[in-house]
């Protein structure tokens, strides 16, 4: 199917309007540039969105408009008006909130929700009025397929697949140079990406010459996972990897701790990265493996962690915070350059190079590729370790402490 | 009876040419609303079609959903449109016969909690066959519909929705259900079979709620089982048809419309405080409307009548 | 050591499922009110534990000797306030199930909604009691051991005063039908309003003790809600025992399927289970037919 991309009269109208604009904002003190944004405030999305999103988008207007406003490429700064829409964690609420944003209130700009499901939903009503589409929080292996239909649409944190295989190869990295084991437990939620990773994983461990023991998935929304770790702890393997979502990870730490769990290597995905992780175990987090991970030596992310810390309360979390934040810096930088004309910042995001808090930003087809996939808790702080060779990886801590007291 | 009145097809057939233009005149925003609107019209219309007359309230209606959603995603891409929507109706039909046979011995509350507990087993079903065998949970729908055409398809399921009510009112069906909501055991004592009757219309509801989960997936590019089976669906179209009355036709329709409109004006204006001025406006409505909207229109009808026969004065 | 393992981990979660469930048998069988802000309560007692004991350093169980009475009065003025207008005028029983149905959504809304405004939507969790105890070889969370051991306490002291004592005889004459306890002399309504805010008190009672070792947040109480709902008319409606069988039986059954089967099917397994119940006994383990 072509790519559906051709401006309808209603964005040829938007044009006009911001071109009329542009003209006279040079003379009239400047208007904001209205972004919105339909988020999950309630509803089961509202754990991720409030931990990842919400917070990096209240946090970048802020930033953005105490320097003055948007810059634009004539040199003047606009600030940021924000709109934003409760989903409910619902895509019909979504579709008819971006519809909104797009037709009623005419946002100049439209963020993304938080999450796979919203995003897709979302992306065709994006990709009909042209927005561009910095869908951060969607994560799935059918990225490149996407990219073909929705050319407006820009994935920041990768296929899952690829957060499977950097885990296997910086587990091979310590098997060669740390002499870890081959054993491994597999656990994934029932639910599209822990699954998603689990068959890369599998697959990629096979490859690799590990031996899975354990090879199991339970249900979303499971209360009790003792018995899951009980099984682990039976076969005894050198590495746990989990691809669990943020109450599930929270709950197989906790209950690797009471039955004395101690592999080499403790790997719990989605939720790892949060402040909330190390706050419930303290030093108990130290070790532990999880998705995510930044590059703590720098002075980019530093300063964001303490502006975050701030501003919103709580440190961001350890994964797709600061890249949701990067996203928006993109967005900032090719506004820097273009100015807010939705098809030239289309193209400027897919072709432009930027300086962000995660480092140099550069997208391959829509899709950033190099990225840290593997965290470790070291010292307090949610240290990127792998995959091997992107640059801002730190050396793993093997194996994992055992578990103290609580 | 009212219901025999051929006013009400010629009503509904009139309403719907009018509202047939709309897509082309107006906005996508209004269509989003327009959409959201048929596609609870449809729904609370559909699901009071057997719980209304009987006074079985069930919870399956994400359960029916969901069936139709995953209709569309498992053969959109492989049978053309025309063919998936009955395939979604037949899936949904079938499986209610099965689910009706099974809960015949079922009443009250105990009916409710089934068919809430059947939603979700068919959740968990489906999400461990797909990750088993379908390799993951979650699927994208990539089928070619617009905006306008889900539009122009939930309307016309609204037609037909209103259509079935109004022959199921005026068919023997109707007698006989409303003979089961007054009294069951009478009812079967007066020959009425019924087994029969309550397997049949809660058949006809369900197969009328898949059509509207296989038309609505599509628009939402992508589904898994929480999205397809939410429960909270379910209990959306509980509760505006409960508002709206769910013992007449048209009783549904007038709890959609005003809390549509509400949910709209809440979720447009207070993205924050939504959650509690909806619980707000909700205990409002209980209090001041005790017999749902058509209660209302219903006393409001009365009064003026006894009005006219009595006295000059309003009644309150 | 692995049976063990397994009967175990059921038992303690069948406890916390009777837990979850036994205010709502109080408030739905006794006071026939179908609470749907049932899990909201439980949610912001788990909230009301969270800031006792991250703030002010209250140990949960002592918040328990704080919730509990709390709640039991918030439950009282809530039934006398907003739900007895409701009884009242409801001239049947299945008119009283739509308003209640109708209220409590919206009450749902208005205590979620404040939970919002005041803890935002990010996950809550801390850390308490999280120590293993070791029960014939296998460690168990000691925090899921209390839950589960108050569970079977509060259970078996509710049925006990249910069936041994004269407002124990009074609620019970009311729950069976409120028209003839009136006749006999009772007042159905205060009574109604004892066990709905008793079974308010219990909510507490299952909130805080469940924040010592679920993640939670503000959006989360509708699965408490329907947890709740599958335990009470699976146990059959306000039988307080009922529900501490089914909840032990469906944690069993969870666990089983986790050890034997297949851990992706235990949700299925529940579910299934819960369904088989009622299509063999179609008022529950423990109802009466004719409710």
């Amino acid at each position: 199917m072509p790519p559906r991309f051709t401006p309808d009269r209603r964005a040829l109208l938007g044009g006009i309007a911001t071109a009329a604009v542009l003209g006279t904002a040079a003379r009239a003190q400047a208007r904001p540039v209205r972004i919105g944004y339909s988020i999950s405030k309630t509803g089961p999305n509202a754990g991720g969105a409030n931990t990842t999103t919400l917070p990096n988008y209240q946090l970048w207007a802020r930033t953005v408009n105490e320097a003055g406003g948007l810059r634009l490429p004539d040199g003047q700064r606009r600030p940021i008006e924000l709109i934003e829409y409760d989903d409910r964690s619902q895509s019909e609420e979504a579709v008819r909130n971006v519809d909104r944003l797009i037709n009623q209130d005419r946002a100049d700009l439209v963020l993304p929700p938080w999450g796979t499901a919203l995003n897709l939903a979302v992306g065709p009503v994006l990709n009909r009025a042209g927005y561009p589409h910095l869908a951060v929080t969607s994560v799935t292996d059918r990225i490149p397929e996407l990219v073909q239909r929705w050319p407006n649409a820009f994935f920041f944190l990768g296929r899952s697949s690829a957060a499977a295989e950097a885990l296997v190869s910086a587990l091979q990295g310590l098997r060669q140079e740390h002499g870890l084991g081959s054993t491994v437990a597999l656990v994934s939620v029932q639910d599209q990406f822990g699954i998603e990773l689990m068959n890369a994983g599998r697959a990629a461990l096979n490859r690799a010459g590990f031996r899975i023991l354990m090879d199991r998935q339970y249900p979303l929304g499971s209360q009790d996972l003792s018995p899951i770790i009980a099984e682990a702890a039976r076969a005894n393997p050198e590495i746990f990897i989990a691809f669990s979502y943020p109450p599930d990870t929270l709950a197989l730490t906790e209950q690797a701790r009471i039955a004395n769990f101690n592999p080499k290597v403790f790997y719990t995905a989605v939720g790892t990265a949060f402040p909330l992780f190390r706050q419930r175990f303290g030093n108990n987090a130290e070790g532990v493996t999880g998705i995510g991970g930044v590059d703590t030596q720098s002075p980019a992310i530093r300063d964001y962690i303490a502006r975050h810390t701030q501003v919103i309360g709580r440190p961001p979390d350890g994964w797709a915070s600061p890249v949701t934040y990067a996203s928006l810096q993109v967005l900032e930088q090719a506004i820097a350059q273009v100015g807010v004309d939705r098809p030239a910042l289309i193209r400027a995001i897919a072709s432009g190079t930027f300086e962000t808090v995660i480092g140099t930003v550069r997208l391959e087809n829509n899709q950033r590729v190099r990225q840290w996939w593997v965290g470790q808790w070291q010292g307090g702080e949610f240290v990127a370790v792998g995959p091997p060779g992107v640059p801002g990886v730190q050396p793993i801590r093997f194996p994992k402490p055992a578990w103290g007291a609580a | 009876m009212r219901r025999r009145d051929p006013a009400v097809p010629i009503a509904v057939l009139v309403a719907a040419l009018a509202l047939a233009p709309l897509p082309l005149l107006l906005g996508p925003f209004w269509q989003s609303l327009l959409v959201n609107v048929l596609m609870y019209a449809a729904l609370a219309t559909a699901w009071a079609l057997f719980s209304g007359p009987t006074r079985y309230v069930s919870l399956a209606t994400a359960a029916f959903f969901g069936i139709g959603a995953y209709t569309t995603a498992f053969l959109g891409e492989a049978l053309p449109l025309p063919l998936v929507y009955p395939a979604a109706a037949l899936a949904g039909a079938v499986v209610a016969a099965v689910v009706g046979l099974s809960t015949l011995r079922l009443s009250g509350v105990y009916f409710v909690i089934f068919t809430f507990g059947l939603a979700e087993l068919i959740r968990q079903l489906v999400t461990y066959a797909e990750a088993r065998l379908g390799g993951t949970v979650g699927r994208f729908v990539f089928v070619d519909v617009t905006p306008r055409g889900i539009y122009w398809l939930l309307l016309a399921v609204c037609v037909l929705v209103f259509l079935v009510g109004w022959w199921i009112g005026r068919s023997r069906l109707g007698w006989a259900l409303r003979a089961i909501g007054d009294d069951e055991i009478a009812a079967r004592h007066c020959g009425v079979d019924t087994t029969r009757t309550k397997v049949a219309v809660f058949a006809i509801s369900a197969t009328l709620i898949s059509l509207v989960g296989a038309i609505m997936a599509p628009r939402w590019t992508y589904i898994d089982p929480a999205i397809a089976f939410n429960p909270i669906l379910s209990f959306q179209v509980l509760i505006m048809a409960l508002l709206g009355g769910a013992g007449r036709l048209f009783g549904p329709l007038l709890g959609v419309v005003p809390l549509a409109v509400l949910f709209e004006l809440l979720q447009a204006n207070f993205p924050n405080a939504f959650s509690v001025l909806l619980g707000l406006v909700f205990l409002g409505v209980v209090y001041l409307l005790p017999r749902g909207v058509v209660g209302l229109i219903e006393q409001g009808r009365g009064a003026l009548r006894l009005a006219r026969r009595t006295h000059p004065r309003p009644a309150a | 050591m692995f049976v063990i393992d397994v009967v175990l981990s059921g038992l303690v979660l069948g406890g916390i499922y009777a837990l979850i469930a036994i205010g709502l048998t109080l408030q739905y069988g006794v006071a026939r009110i179908m609470n749907l802000a049932y899990g909201e309560f439980t949610v912001a007692a788990s909230f009301a534990a969270y800031a006792l004991f991250a703030l002010a350093g209250v140990s949960p169980i002592l918040a328990l000797a704080i919730a509990m009475p709390v709640s039991f009065l918030a439950n009282w003025l809530i039934y006398q306030g907003l739900l007895a207008p409701l009884v009242r005028r409801a001239p049947d029983a299945a008119a009283l199930e739509v308003d209640t149905i109708l209220a409590t959504f919206g009450l749902l809304f208005i205590v979620q909604g404040v939970l919002l405004l005041l803890f935002g939507g990010t996950y809550f969790s801390y850390s308490y009691l999280a120590v293993p105890i070791r029960i014939a070889g296998s460690p168990v969370a000691a925090n899921r051991l209390l839950a589960a051991a108050i569970a079977a306490a509060l259970a078996v002291a509710l049925y006990g005063a249910l069936t041994r004592t004269r407002i124990g005889t009074a609620i019970r004459a009311v729950a069976a039908s409120p028209s003839s306890a009136s006749l006999v002399g009772i007042d159905a309504r205060s009574y109604a309003a004892f066990a709905f805010a008793l079974g308010g008190a219990m909510v507490a009672a299952s909130g805080v003790l469940v924040s010592m070792f679920l993640t939670f947040n503000a959006a989360m109480g509708v699965v408490f809600t329907m947890k709740a709902l599958i335990v009470v008319i699976m146990g059959g409606v306000g039988n307080a025992l009922g529900a501490l069988v089914a909840g032990l039986i469906l944690g069993l059954a969870e666990a089983l399927a986790t050890g034997f089967l297949d851990p992706g099917l235990t949700m299925a397994v529940n579910f299934a289970l819960f369904l088989a119940v009622l299509l063999v006994r179609p008022t529950g383990l423990f109802g009466k037919p004719g409710r």
